[in-house]
């Protein structure tokens, strides 16, 4: 009896593994297959889009979905092969492979942060004569495969120019900012709001609440609903989808400014402006390069690819209703700085909120610094700590 | 700064605890009584996570799809309902076991959430109206906190019913005859198949309700992440409840409040172990499971046929 059943148990979870699998390959299956069986006129270049989430959640792989899709109607020889919702696994190398091997695709962007280590590096050496191209500032000279590069924007200099116009439009001088994790790219984010909003209004204070995850619509939005209780009336964030932030913010009638890509659909009323990604100018130039007989290998497409407003990596959203013609006035002066460069954001002095000094008197951190790239600090005017 | 504007302070974190029980706690407190309504019958659903995610994304759907809220409340219970048939019938089989089914549907019942749901992460679905308790002379924070869901006090209405259903009913006689003593009641001449069957079905169904309330009151968005595991926890819930349906009201209440205990304390300034707050819920979880599971004593309430194979 015993014997028996512990067969049927064994059986019992065979079918529950199979069914997983099933269930997971549903899930997942929704890549747009397009594989090029016949080169005709133009030979056709095959680019694989990988992304951690949903294409259409608001946020940033929306914002990498309409960069591709805006290359995809630009240029007659690009096919594209997409697939949403890759976890940070053995997932996207499975996902890459398929790319590779049935779509045939010469270049790869796995856009998610979490996709470069180890999966991207072993594929890499895998397949050495395809191109992958990966958005975030971990690849290194040297040390990893020369096939890999990374891609990532300035988009603080977005954020910059947004807390200029969040502080020239709040009334209680307290901003709010709902961040994900105290990770560099996050802090920079938002100690450049803060630093926007102060060059504008020196007693403004931005609140930050962490989530401690990337998505979390539970507690974005009550982190929004105890932001507008404390007296802060315009929120932004820095997490996976500003969805839940926005349409919370706008229904407890406060303003926002977005992020990642363009919510003003989500809060008619209150969203004041963002920062957006725009990555379809530099899809469309790799895609040139590429086409053009250049690789990463070779050198010929270079493995760091940054930019900020300037080179059209990131953008600031349409100014929404509730903007005084002084903040667009202030805001659009910082751009025309921060675009050629008499502007920058980190000039000492700079103290964090504790008092401390992490840009020195005479100091200038140029976009570019790599100082920048291991933001530990929160500046002075954030309300709240990088310790968990 | 400005000083019209009402800056709360700590009062703000009560508040925020206080909404956030009646906020976050709905869908709790659906998926607890759906979950305790299926214990009393003898049978474990664990797969009310995947009812949870099916039922936010029907009821986003439909509502975005047709306009109206109400019609995607009463079809995502029916979502509900159609995987809880299936629970309800598999885990009825000969030899097969319940909890391993639950963790079948758990997946089934977000693949399928998932699969389905892709067009409606982008459109906003209209919203459930809310009731409005507050009166234009209070602060508007408060104003906002009494923004009450109907579908809450929904679920405030079920708990003392199926209370009372259990108590005093011919029905819930049965259904407690069904999961205490499956022999007496084959004894009585009830069908201990379809009671049980009908027990996860309409679990189920209230489950389904849960998730209308996650995508359709609060957060309000439809978005693979929104069940953060709600629904399992609310398995967790009714054994701190000890399977009564009106103390399942108050532990979906604590539950809902230590969600909201994090972002609240940050928002005030308490910076320190925000990882720890934000990990309220799950903690409470735990020591519930810690002091309601111990080997020495047996629990009180418990369904005599819960997690046997009869």
């Amino acid at each position: 009896m015993r014997l028996h059943l512990s067969r049927r148990q064994v059986i019992r979870g065979l079918l529950a593994t199979t069914a997983f699998g099933a269930t997971v390959k549903l899930g997942t299956g929704c890549a747009a297959s397009s594989s090029d069986t016949v080169a005709t006129d133009d030979q056709p270049i095959t680019l694989g889009f990988i992304y951690v989430g949903p294409k259409d959640d608001y946020g940033y792989n929306q914002a990498h979905a309409e960069g591709a899709a805006q290359i995809e109607s630009k240029f007659s020889w690009v096919k594209l092969s997409e697939e949403a919702n890759v976890p940070e696994t053995t997932a996207v190398a499975e996902s890459m492979r398929s790319m590779i091997d049935s779509d045939g695709a010469q270049v790869l962007f796995p856009t998610s942060f979490g996709y470069f280590d180890p999966h991207i590096l072993k594929l890499a050496t895998e397949y050495p004569e395809v191109q992958f191209f990966h958005c975030g500032g971990l690849y290194q000279e040297g040390v990893h495969p020369k096939n890999v590069g990374s891609y990532y924007g300035y988009i603080d200099e977005a954020q910059y120019v947004a807390g200029i116009v969040a502080g020239l439009t709040s009334k209680t001088g307290k901003l709010g900012f709902i961040a994900a994790k105290p990770i560099p790219q996050v802090l920079r984010n938002i100690n450049s709001y803060t630093l926007g909003a102060r060059s504008v209004k020196p007693s403004t204070t931005t609140q930050v609440i962490f989530t401690g995850n990337w998505a979390e619509p539970i507690k974005e939005a009550e982190a929004t609903n105890s932001m507008v209780d404390q007296g802060i009336d315009v929120v932004t964030c820095h997490v996976d989808s500003p969805k839940v932030v926005m349409e919370t913010a706008e229904k407890r009638s406060i303003f926002c400014t977005g992020y990642h890509a363009n919510q003003s659909a989500l809060a008619p009323k209150g969203y004041l402006t963002g920062a957006e990604w725009d990555w379809a100018n530099l899809y469309a130039q790799i895609a040139e390069d590429v086409k053009a007989g250049k690789t990463l290998t070779e050198g010929g497409i270079p493995h760091l690819l940054r930019g900020g407003l300037k080179d059209g990596f990131c953008k600031v959203s349409d100014y929404g209703l509730a903007v005084s013609s002084e903040a667009k006035q202030a805001a659009d002066e910082a751009k025309a700085k921060l675009m050629d460069g008499r502007l920058v954001i980190y000039k000492g002095e700079i103290k964090d909120n504790t008092g401390a000094v992490v840009v020195a008197a005479n100091e200038e951190l140029k976009q570019l610094d790599p100082k920048l790239e291991s933001m530990n600090y929160l500046v002075e005017g954030v309300l709240g700590s990088v310790g968990s | 700064m400005a000083a019209e504007t009402t800056a709360l302070g700590w009062w703000g974190v009560l508040l925020a605890i206080v909404a956030g029980t009646m906020r976050g706690g709905t869908p709790f407190l659906f998926v607890s009584l759906g979950e305790c309504l299926t214990e009393k019958s003898g049978k474990i659903n664990l797969g009310l996570e995947g009812t949870l995610l099916t039922g936010a994304m029907t009821a986003y759907a439909i509502s975005y799809l047709t306009g109206s809220p109400w019609l995607g409340v009463l079809m995502a219970g029916l979502a509900g309902l159609m995987l809880g048939a299936i629970h309800g019938w598999l885990s009825q089989q000969p030899r097969v076991n319940d909890v391993a089914v639950g963790i079948a549907m758990i997946v089934f019942g977000s693949g399928i959430a998932f699969f389905l749901g892709k067009p409606f992460i982008q459109p906003s679905a209209p919203q459930l109206p809310t009731i409005n308790l507050s009166n234009a002379a209070m602060p508007p924070a408060l104003q906002a906190a009494l923004q009450i869901s109907p579908l809450f006090l929904l679920g405030l209405g079920i708990a003392p019913l199926m209370s009372w259903f259990f108590r005093s009913t011919r029905w819930g006689l049965y259904i407690r005859a069904v999961g205490d003593s499956p022999d007496a009641a084959r004894a009585m001449g009830v069908s201990i198949f379809k009671v049980r069957l009908l027990s996860v079905m309409i679990g189920s169904f209230l489950a389904g309700i849960g998730g209308a309330s996650l995508s359709l009151y609060y957060p309000g968005v439809w978005t693979e992440r929104i069940s953060s595991g709600q629904g399992l926890m609310a398995v967790a819930l009714v054994i701190f409840a000890g399977w009564k349906p009106v103390q399942c009201l108050w532990a979906s209440l604590l539950f809902g409040g230590a969600q909201a205990l994090g972002p609240a304390l940050q928002s005030v300034g308490i910076q320190e172990g925000y990882y720890l707050f934000n990990a309220a819920p799950y903690i409470l979880t735990l020591l519930i499971m810690i002091l309601t599971c111990s080997p020495k004593r047996t629990l009180s309430g418990v369904p005599g046929a819960l997690g046997t194979d009869n």
